[in-house]
């Protein structure tokens, strides 16, 4: 499985990226691999603040719930509409087109307290 | 392909009511109105159009005949759910249960006039005391976790009475079904689960560490969802009571221990059983059950509304418990399924009852030690009512615990319960039952063996199972993604 | 007798492959001290002995020619088929469809069977059933507060003190306020997360539900309505009154009142409050090859799911219920329901001008009723009762305690002219005694 090195990693499955002042957040292939087909997803409203850590939503699949944790606290700038529609894009493709939301950075330094697509490789391996 | 298996013919699914609706036909005739006619109700307040269906008796009859074709049930195939208790259901039950002196009393007629009922009602909550050795019954909840709402909320009425209104948490095995942590939030708890130890029992120190004066009360079943019963069970209860919680105990698996000890006596103090599970109700495709829930004597004050009393004359009432937590449900509990449950209690008798418990617990040893070879089982030791085993070792054959539920539907069988408990990997949960005979479980046993050889030599043909089934596997990802609930008109 | 098909034969061979020596081995993990043999149950009966016991208990209960009796359980004409298809064993012993393949007809009926409830009472959604009127109301109640995130419920006076009960115990979970109101109290304060209608209410008057629908949106609560389904037959459903839940007792379609129980609770809502709906829903998708076919689906709602916060705990539902309500509905039909809610309220309506012109006797409520309604005779309900049960009827439903003298009267497409010429003939003897 190849991770983009353009982004960060969270030890509950979550990537983001960032674009200056903001970063893209979605869940990585690992974590759709093991939820399965997904059905549902619970996006945050556009402006609610995240907190580092903190679980905004819940994906569905068809006989499990997963909460959704902020790998970075921000404010929400868009998110995915297609997704509401087409929630299988997060299965087809999780690091792209399946991104979640859009928001603001409020501290680049909680990047720190994430993985690098090395780590978070290793961590996935011996999972 | 393998010997036994059904041909691999789809029947397909009959055109929906409304599909097959042509104005004109009806299947009912009502009598003519006899009164004089008085003015309807304002046009704006009556409806303009009623889109029911419009089909001739026979053709009703001939439709739902086709769909009843279209499944397995108890009485067509061996249906081993795992928790649920799919034994053999006696018929004459469902004949009395529709006896017009039965079925046609009205829940609201005079006390006076429907002494017959209420004096059943107050045997069936003397019966279900002295099996469980809780002195106190209300027979009003509706199904087992309607028990479990009212017993979470009798829990919570007594601490708050005890001035433990702290005491804001519910413990809850991992081994739980969902009901319980379900029905502790919908009380208001919150939920803490507890894990359980290698054997599959509690995890006794885990259980120490999470008690606290927080805690209301543990909810456990016995014998728990791996079918194991809880052999530390009095060191559980003198943990939770010494920690001043109380100790609910879950009867849905009540088949297993039916004549070998009073509940009481293993210190819970509130209970419910599942009587349409236990006590023989035909399930009804998910509905309806009864959900009794019986409790120590200084608790009985909480009970649900209403429980029957006898009076010094004799006579029997309806009355509300001094600080009960109200009323559960619209009247006094399902009627036909607690007739159904005295019944079953009245025929077998405490003897007969007992051996219901020891064959059922036979039966799931015996397939235990047919299947353990078959499948793996992870918890190797004596089970009651049934047995839970793993197909995790088929997953090297890219095979998993639904491809082989699948398959068994080709050789006859309704398949058991996949992936739950879910702390058990590719689950398989089987529960015979004591009304299976010995050459049912060993045909099972054949199909289970036969279909575990194809999965190591055919495991594609597993992997698009059923082949026999009236539809091939479902695609449940599309009914959640797209959801499609009900019938609409075709557009013109 | 057990019905264990075992012999001893059976039994020794499968000890013998257990490997254990008696049965009662298999027991060993119950702690031997709590081990116990005395259970005070009476002797068993032989199914004939059993029927001849249940006989003269059945013997114990009065079952009138005729009876008013209706308040939430309603006698009414079943056609044959409806029974006849519900005892088929192919139903009736199954279980719930968790193996989709092999369920068909359990899934296709429920489906059936929310399509039904959708189309008589205006709503986008419903589920296969909630246990009972009641509880499907509280259900809706705690429905709303979630949806809204709001914990006052606000309760018209007409709502049956029965399903307010239930209410109350169900909201006793979330600490929801129940806040009674009469219907001249509206507009609503803010706050509320729903207003909670019964239609027509328990004394048998239709509510407005314009008028409510208007009080409840204004303040961002949501409409609940608990309707009488044959009403429905009838009159503009809740939903075209943009109801957000609508709930009822499907008992009176098709099901004996059997005592209370079981019954089936009717749960529709719109579209958009859909993954907040509690119990089981199916729906339609496609098989493998391309075909239709049914599944339960949404199930992530559910507590063998999402457990501690799932919609509901419920699990159980009344599929079978269920069943008698989808025939019934499908046996009288399109023209059918209109007929049967027709008679129940002409009947209804020659009843009451016939109470009212008797002497000491009124209708103390006005506006539109449908098949029942409340008359205040000179002598307390219980007496008027017991004189009517000499004759062989039943009254009706004794509310003095709301109503001084008052006596709920429900009429169906069961009573006769003769019939209820008879009770006013008796409740004019009455009245004169």
């Amino acid at each position: 499985m190849t991770l983009p090195d353009d982004r960060r990693y969270s030890r509950e499955h979550e990537w983001i990226r960032p674009e200056g002042d903001a970063g893209v957040i979605g869940l990585t292939r690992f974590a759709v691999d093991e939820l399965g087909d997904i059905v549902y997803v619970e996006l945050p409203a556009i402006g609610a603040t995240l907190t580092q850590f903190a679980s905004f939503g819940v994906v569905e699949s068809v006989k499990a719930v997963s909460d959704l944790f902020a790998p970075a606290s921000g404010v929400v700038l868009t998110v995915n509409e297609e997704l509401r529609t087409r929630p299988e894009l997060m299965n087809s493709d999780p690091h792209d087109a399946g991104w979640i939301c859009r928001i603001t950075l409020a501290d680049s330094a909680e990047l720190d307290a994430l993985l690098e697509a090395p780590a978070y490789g290793e961590l996935i391996g011996s999972e | 392909m393998a010997r036994n298996a059904l041909p691999p013919v789809r029947r397909g699914l009959p055109a929906l009511l409304m599909d097959r609706s042509v104005p004109g036909r009806h299947a009912s005739t009502l009598p003519v109105c006899d009164v004089p006619l008085s003015p309807l109700p304002p046009a704006d307040l009556l409806r303009d159009d009623l889109p029911l269906p419009e089909v001739s008796e026979g053709e009703l009859v001939r439709y739902f005949l086709h769909l009843s074709q279209l499944n397995y049930a108890v009485d067509t195939t061996f249906y081993p759910l795992g928790s649920c208790t799919m034994k053999y259901n006696p018929k004459w039950h469902d004949e009395v249960a529709g006896w017009p002196g039965f079925a046609q009393v009205h829940p609201l007629q005079p006390e006076a006039t429907v002494q017959g009922t209420l004096r059943l009602l107050y045997q069936l909550q003397q019966f279900l005391s002295a099996l469980t050795g809780l002195p106190a019954a209300s027979l009003a909840p509706l199904a087992g976790a309607h028990g479990e709402l009212a017993g979470m909320l009798i829990i919570k009425a007594y601490q708050r009475a005890h001035g433990q209104d702290q005491r804001d948490t519910i413990l809850v095995p991992d081994t739980a079904h969902g009901t319980n942590p379900a029905s502790a939030a919908m009380a208001g708890f919150k939920v803490v689960t507890v894990p359980s130890d290698a054997q599959g029992n509690v995890d006794l120190s885990a259980l120490k560490d999470a008690m606290n004066e927080r805690v209301a009360g543990l909810m456990l079943t016995l014998p728990n969802t791996l079918g194991l019963f809880e052999p530390n069970v009095l060191e559980v209860s003198r943990i939770i009571h010494e920690g001043g919680a109380l100790f609910y105990g879950d009867g849905a698996n009540f088949n297993a221990l039916l004549g070998q000890v009073h509940v009481a006596d293993l210190g819970v103090d509130v209970l419910h059983l599942n009587l349409h599970k236990t006590f023989s109700t035909p399930h009804g495709g998910g509905g309806p059950g009864a959900g009794p829930v019986l409790v120590r004597e200084p608790i009985a004050r909480h009970l649900p509304a209403p429980i029957v009393q006898v009076a010094e004359d004799g006579t029997f009432h309806l009355v509300t418990p001094e600080s009960s937590i109200g009323r559960i449900g619209g009247f006094a509990g399902n009627f036909g399924v607690l007739l159904r449950a005295y019944c079953y209690i009245r025929s077998l008798g405490a003897a007969g009852l007992r051996e219901v418990s020891e064959q059922a617990v036979l039966s799931a040893n015996y397939l235990r030690v047919l299947l353990k070879d078959v499948l793996a089982l992870p918890y190797e030791r004596t089970c009651m009512h049934e047995a839970v085993f793993s197909a995790a070792l088929l997953k090297a054959h890219d095979v998993r615990a639904h491809d082989i539920a699948k398959r068994l539907i080709d050789y006859g069988f309704h398949p058991p319960i996949t992936y739950f408990p879910l702390i058990v990997p590719e689950a398989l949960m089987i529960e015979p039952t004591e009304t299976e005979s010995k050459e049912t479980l060993d045909a099972f046993t054949a199909a289970l063996s036969s279909i575990v050889r194809e999965a190591r030599e055919q495991p594609e043909w597993l992997r698009s199972a059923p082949h026999g089934a009236p539809v091939a596997r479902l695609d449940e990802a599309r009914a959640a993604r797209q959801p499609d609930l009900r019938w609409r008109p075709a557009a013109p | 007798m057990t019905y264990s098909p075992h012999t001893d034969a059976d039994r020794v061979a499968m000890l013998e492959a257990i490997g254990v020596d008696s049965v009662d081995d298999l027991f060993a993990d119950i702690p031997e001290s709590v081990r116990a043999t005395r259970f005070d149950i009476p002797s068993p009966l032989t199914e004939q002995e059993v029927r001849a016991e249940l006989s003269r208990l059945a013997g114990r209960n009065r079952i009138p020619e005729v009876s008013f009796l209706g308040a939430g359980a309603y006698r009414r004409l079943i056609p044959a088929v409806v029974d006849e298809v519900v005892g088929r064993a192919e139903f009736a012993t199954a279980y719930t469809p968790y193996q989709p393949e092999v369920s068909q007809g359990t899934l296709q009926a429920t489906y059936e069977f929310q399509s039904l409830v959708c189309q008589l009472t205006g709503m986008e959604v419903a589920n296969s059933g909630m246990y009972d009127g009641a509880t499907a109301l509280a259900e809706a109640a705690l429905m709303s507060a979630r949806i809204t995130g709001r914990q006052r419920v606000v309760v018209l006076e007409g709502v049956s003190s029965a399903y307010r009960e239930v209410l109350a115990t169900y909201a006793s979970g979330p600490d929801l306020v129940i806040d009674p109101i009469a219907p001249g109290s509206l507009p609503l304060d803010e706050g509320a997360a729903c207003l909670v209608v019964q239609q027509p209410n328990f004394f048998g008057y239709l509510e407005d539900l314009r008028r409510c629908a208007e009080a409840a949106h204004a303040v961002g609560a949501l409409l609940v309505v608990s309707a009488d389904p044959i009403s429905l037959g009838l009159l503009r459903p809740p939903g075209h009154y943009g109801a957000d839940i609508v709930v009822g007792e499907g008992q009176a379609l098709g099901n004996a009142i059997s005592f209370g129980g079981p019954y089936v609770g009717l749960f529709a809502c719109r579209q958009e409050h859909l993954r907040q709906m509690p119990g089981r829903i199916a729906g339609r998708t496609l098989d493998a090859e391309g075909n239709p076919g049914f599944v339960l689906t949404l199930q992530t709602r559910e507590q063998h799911i999402r457990r501690e916060r799932a919609t509901s705990n419920i699990c159980t539902s009344e599929q079978l219920v269920g069943l008698a309500c989808t025939i019934y509905l499908a046996a009288l039909g399109r023209t059918g329901l209109r007929q049967v809610a027709e008679l129940c309220y002409q009947k209804a309506h020659y009843a009451a001008a016939r109470i009212a012109a008797l002497p000491g006797w009124r209708l103390p409520m006005e506006g539109i009723f449908f098949q029942e309604f409340v008359a205040v005779g000179p002598r307390p309900p219980a007496e008027v009762n017991a004189a009517l049960l000499r004759q062989g009827i039943i009254g009706g439903l004794d509310i003095d305690g709301r109503i001084p003298n008052g006596m709920l009267l429900c009429f169906s497409e069961l009573h006769s002219r003769h019939d209820i010429d008879r009770l006013v003939a008796a409740l004019d003897s009455v009245g004169g005694e």
